[in-house]
C-alpha cells in the first residue's frame, strides 16, 4: 500500500473542485442562477471551451494525487520492521505515464525522432567515426531506421487515429444515449444532435471532444515508443513535461484568483458599506499596495520565501514538497497583492447597494450590520466575483510564464510554462533550430488559454447585461451592410 | 483646484510613507540582514565573521530604529531605518548591496528606457485605435467577428512568445536588425525597431477588445444618432465625432500610465539587452540586490502617484463640468 501524500496544493486544488461542485449545486437549487447559467451551456463557443477546460482539469487532477510507492523490504528485515517509503513523490499522472517518463534520452532529440540530435563519436566495426547516435527509447523498437521509420510512424499513427475515431464515435453514441433517456430512440437523438436541435450545443461539444479523442489516440498510439514532442536538453521527454506544466498553470490560476477573494470581499464590502474612517483606511491600504510595482511587490515576496525555505530545510520531507510549497506561496503571494482591483469594483458595488431600499428596510428592521452585508449585500456582488474570478484566471497563467523569466515564479524543478518558454529562450539560438520545447509550450499554452477567454467571457456576458450588449455577432445568412447601426449598440442606448 | 492638488499631493506622501514602511519590515524585520547577507554571500557554511563584515561594509550593522550607542540626534539617524529607508524621500538612494551607487544608475539607465518606452506608447496608441475603430466599423460582419477572435487569440500569447519568435524571425532568419543590444545615435533606430513593433504587437489584443467597447458605447449616444439623421456617412460619423469623444476617456486613462513608462519595460529590455531600468531591476531581482530592488519600489511608487494627480488634473481640462472640491 503505497503512502499517500497530501501536498498543500492538492489540497487546495481538491478543495476548489468541491467548493465548485457545491456552487454547482448552489446555482441549480437557485431558480435565477439557473436562468443566468443557461445562457452559457447554450452558448456553443463557451460549451466547447468548456470541454477542452475539462480535459486540462482532469490532467490536473489526475497530477494532484500525490503518492510515495513502498519499497520492497529490505533483506534480512525483521517482518515486523516498518515499511520503507520511496523518496521520490510520484503523481497519478506520474505514475500512468511511467514510459515516457523514464525514457531520457541524452539530450536534444527531434520530434518522433530515432536519432540523436549532435553528432558524437562512436565507434563501429572497430573504427571510430562522428555520427548521430541512436536513441535508447525513441524508436528503439526499429531495426533498420532509414527503411522502416516512416512507414512505422504511419502505421502507427493511423491505428491511433483510428481508436481515437472509434472512441469518439462512442462518445457521440453514449451522449445520445443519455440525452435520449429511453423517451426517444437513439437514432432520433443523435439526428437532433447532428441537426443542432438540441439546447445545449451539443454537436459542437462533441466535435470538441472527438479533435481532443483523435489527439488522445494519436499520442497513446507512438508515445510509448517515440518521443512524440521530442527531446529538451537533459534528454526529457518534452511532452511529459507539457502535461506536468498543466497543473502548474491551473493551480496558479485558480488558487492565485482564489487567493484574492477573502481580502476583495471582506475589505470591498466593508468599505462600501461603512464609509467614513473604514473607507479611508481601505482605500489607503489598496493604494499603497497597488502603487508598488506589482512585479517588484511579488519578487520581494518571492525572495523573502527563498530565503524563509533556505533557513527551514527541515521543514520539506522531500524535494517535491519543498518545490510545492513554493507554488502554494506563490499563488497565495499572487492573492495578496493582486485584490485591489476587486475590492474597488466590490466596494462601488456595495456604496450603490447600500442605499438600497430593501437594505434600509433591514436596517430599519434593526438587522445588525453583520447580517445585512452577509444575507443583502454579499449574494448580490457574487456576479462581480465570478466575473472578475474566471476572467483573471488566463492572466495569471500567463503572468506565470513572465515571473518565472524574471526569476521569482515557480522553483526551478517545477515544470511550467514559464521554465519551458526560458529553455527555449536559448535553443532558438541554435542552429538547426530546437523549435519544440517552445511549439508545445505554445500550444498548450494557447489552448488552455484560449479556452479560458472563450468561457470566460460567456459567463461575462451571461452576469453583466453591460458586456451582452457588445458581444459580437456571427452574421448570419446575410450580413447587414456596415452603415446601419448595430443592433447591440442600439440596445445599449436604450 | 490649487486647494485640491495640493491636497492630492499630501495624500500622495502619505502613500508612499505607507510604502516606505511596508517594505522595510519585509527587508528588514520578516528577514534579517543576517539572512540577506548570507544569501548574498551564498553557500550554507557562511561564516559569522564573513557575515559582519558583509553587513558593516554595507551599513547594515547599525541598529533598526533605535541607535543606543549614539547620543543625542543621532540615536536616532544612526540607524538603518534613517539611512537606508528614509533616505529615500530625499531620493538618496544610497550604495548598491555590490557597491554601485543607485542614483546615478539611475541617471544613466533612464534614457534608454524612455527611448524604448515612449515610442512604443505613442505608436501603440494609434495603431489600437486604428485596429479597434475598423472592428467598430466592420461591426456585424465576417470582418469583426474574425477581427475580435485574431484578437482574443493575440491576448492568450505570452509576451515571452511573441519576442523570442520575434527575435528568431526578423534577426536570425531575415537578419533585419540585430538580436540585441543597444547604441546611441542614427544606430538607435536599428536596436528600437523590433521592440517597439513587439511591444506594440503583445499589446494589440487586450487594448484592441477594450477600445472596441469604449466606441460602441459612444456610438449609442444621442449625438451620434443626430449625426447620422443629418445624412454624414459613416465613415464621417466615426472617425470625426466619435473618435474625438471617445478619445477623452481613452487619453484621461492613458495619463495614469505615462510616468510609469520611465521604468520600462521589464522583460523587453532585458531580452533585447537595452541598458534600462527595465533590466536593471530584472539584474537586481536575480542577483538578490536588495538595495536596488527596494530603490526601485520607491521610484515605482512615486511614479504611479505622479500618475494619480496628473489623471485627476487631466479629468478637469478635458471636461470643465467635472469640479474637484
Amino acid at each position: 500500500m503505497p503512502k499517500i501524500v497530501f501536498l498543500a496544493t492538492d489540497v487546495a486544488l481538491y478543495g476548489l473542485v468541491v467548493a465548485i461542485a457545491f456552487y454547482v449545486w448552489h446555482a441549480l437549487s437557485t431558480p435565477t442562477l439557473r436562468q443566468t447559467w443557461r445562457s452559457v451551456l447554450h452558448d456553443a463557443v463557451a460549451m466547447s471551451a468548456a470541454v477542452v477546460l475539462l480535459a486540462f482539469l482532469a490532467v490536473a487532477m489526475l497530477d494532484s494525487l500525490h503518492f510515495r510507492s513502498l519499497l520492497p523490504p529490505a533483506q534480512g528485515a525483521a517482518a515486523d520492521a516498518a515499511p520503507a517509503y520511496s523518496t521520490r513523490t510520484l503523481s497519478v499522472l506520474d505514475w500512468l505515464l511511467e514510459k515516457p517518463r523514464e525514457a531520457r534520452e541524452k539530450s536534444y532529440s527531434v520530434p518522433l525522432g530515432t536519432h540523436g540530435f549532435a553528432k558524437e563519436s562512436m565507434i563501429v566495426d572497430g573504427t571510430s567515426i562522428r555520427d548521430y547516435p541512436r536513441l535508447q527509447f525513441g524508436g528503439a523498437h526499429l531495426k533498420d531506421t532509414d527503411a522502416e521509420w516512416a512507414r512505422d510512424v504511419v502505421v502507427r499513427s493511423v491505428t491511433g487515429l483510428a481508436g481515437g475515431a472509434a472512441g469518439a464515435a462512442l462518445l457521440w453514441l453514449l451522449v445520445a444515449t443519455l440525452r435520449a433517456r429511453g423517451r426517444t430512440g437513439v437514432r432520433a437523438s443523435l439526428v437532433a444532435i447532428w441537426h443542432r436541435n438540441t439546447e445545449v450545443p451539443w454537436r459542437a461539444m462533441l466535435w470538441t471532444a472527438t479533435v481532443l479523442v483523435l489527439f488522445a489516440g494519436w499520442v497513446a498510439a507512438l508515445w510509448p515508443v517515440y518521443h512524440v514532442f521530442g527531446t529538451d536538453q537533459t534528454g526529457n521527454d518534452v511532452l511529459f513535461q507539457a502535461m506536468k506544466s498543466i497543473r502548474t498553470a491551473v493551480v496558479i490560476g485558480s488558487l492565485a484568483t482564489l487567493a484574492t477573494l477573502p481580502f476583495a470581499i471582506v475589505f470591498g464590502i466593508l468599505a462600501g458599506y461603512y464609509k467614513g474612517r473604514v473607507d479611508d483606511v481601505i482605500q489607503y491600504l489598496y493604494t499603497t499596495l497597488s502603487s508598488i510595482p506589482s512585479v517588484l511587490l511579488i519578487a520581494a515576496f518571492v525572495l523573502m520565501i527563498q530565503v524563509f525555505v533556505d533557513k527551514n530545510p527541515q521543514m520539506f520531507e522531500t524535494a517535491l514538497q519543498r518545490a510545492d510549497v513554493r507554488l502554494f506561496l506563490l499563488s497565495a503571494i499572487l492573492g495578496l497583492t493582486g485584490w485591489a482591483a476587486l475590492a474597488r469594483l466590490l466596494r462601488a458595488e456595495t456604496l450603490k447597494l447600500s442605499e438600497l431600499d430593501y437594505v434600509q428596510a433591514a436596517r430599519a428592521f434593526g438587522v445588525s450590520s453583520a447580517n445585512i452585508m452577509r444575507r443583502h449585500i454579499l449574494p448580490n456582488v457574487t456576479h462581480i466575483v465570478l466575473i472578475v474570478a474566471v476572467l483573471d484566471f488566463s492572466g495569471l497563467v500567463l503572468y506565470e510564464a513572465v515571473l518565472s523569466y524574471v526569476g521569482v515564479g515557480v522553483d526551478p524543478t517545477t515544470n511550467s510554462f514559464g521554465t519551458m518558454i526560458n529553455s527555449a529562450r536559448n535553443e532558438m539560438s541554435r542552429d538547426p533550430v530546437v523549435w519544440w520545447t517552445l511549439a508545445a509550450a505554445f500550444a498548450f499554452m494557447v489552448a488552455l488559454v484560449l479556452s479560458m477567454q472563450f468561457f470566460a467571457s460567456a459567463v461575462n456576458e451571461a452576469f453583466d447585461p453591460r458586456a451582452r450588449a457588445f458581444r459580437v455577432r456571427r452574421p448570419k445568412a446575410s450580413p447587414r451592410a456596415s452603415g446601419h447601426p448595430a443592433p447591440a449598440a442600439v440596445a445599449a442606448s436604450d | 483646484m490649487i486647494n485640491y492638488i495640493l491636497r492630492r499631493i499630501g495624500y500622495g506622501v502619505l502613500i508612499l510613507i505607507g510604502v516606505n514602511l511596508f517594505t522595510f519590515m519585509l527587508f528588514f524585520t520578516v528577514n534579517t540582514p543576517d539572512d540577506m547577507a548570507r544569501m548574498n554571500i551564498g553557500g550554507k557554511r557562511v561564516t559569522q565573521d564573513a557575515i559582519d563584515k558583509w553587513k558593516v561594509e554595507r551599513g547594515y550593522d547599525k541598529p533598526l530604529f533605535w541607535n543606543a550607542g549614539e547620543d543625542g540626534v543621532r540615536k536616532l539617524t544612526k540607524t538603518i531605518f534613517v539611512e537606508r529607508s528614509a533616505q529615500l524621500f530625499a531620493f538618496n538612494f544610497g550604495a548598491s548591496d555590490s557597491g554601485r551607487d543607485i542614483g546615478y544608475e539611475l541617471k544613466r539607465r533612464v534614457g534608454p528606457s524612455i527611448a524604448l518606452a515612449i515610442p512604443t506608447f505613442i505608436l501603440g496608441i494609434f495603431v489600437v485605435i486604428v485596429f479597434s475603430l475598423l472592428l467598430v466599423f466592420f461591426r456585424n460582419t465576417y470582418l469583426e467577428f474574425w477581427g475580435v477572435t485574431l484578437a482574443v487569440f493575440l491576448l492568450s500569447i505570452s509576451s515571452l512568445f511573441y519576442i523570442i519568435v520575434g527575435q528568431f524571425f526578423f534577426s536570425k532568419l531575415l537578419k533585419l536588425v540585430p538580436i540585441s543590444g543597444f547604441a546611441g545615435g542614427a544606430d538607435l533606430v536599428v536596436f528600437l525597431a523590433l521592440p517597439i513593433l513587439i511591444g506594440i504587437a503583445s499589446r494589440l489584443g487586450g487594448e484592441a477588445l477594450f477600445y472596441r467597447t469604449m466606441f460602441l458605447e459612444e456610438i449609442g449616444k444621442d449625438y451620434v444618432r443626430t449625426a447620422r439623421s443629418k445624412g454624414l456617412s459613416e465613415t464621417v460619423v466615426l472617425f470625426r465625432h466619435v473618435l474625438r469623444n471617445a478619445m477623452l476617456p481613452i487619453l484621461t486613462s492613458t495619463v495614469a500610465v505615462l510616468p510609469l513608462l520611465f521604468l520600462g519595460a521589464l522583460i523587453m529590455e532585458s531580452f533585447f539587452g537595452i541598458p534600462g531600468l527595465g533590466s536593471y531591476t530584472i539584474d537586481a531581482i536575480n542577483s538578490q540586490d536588495f538595495a536596488i530592488v527596494r530603490s526601485m519600489v520607491f521610484v515605482g511608487s512615486v511614479l504611479y502617484i505622479v500618475g494619480l494627480i496628473l489623471t485627476d488634473i487631466s479629468y478637469t481640462i478635458a471636461d470643465p463640468r467635472i469640479r474637484l472640491a
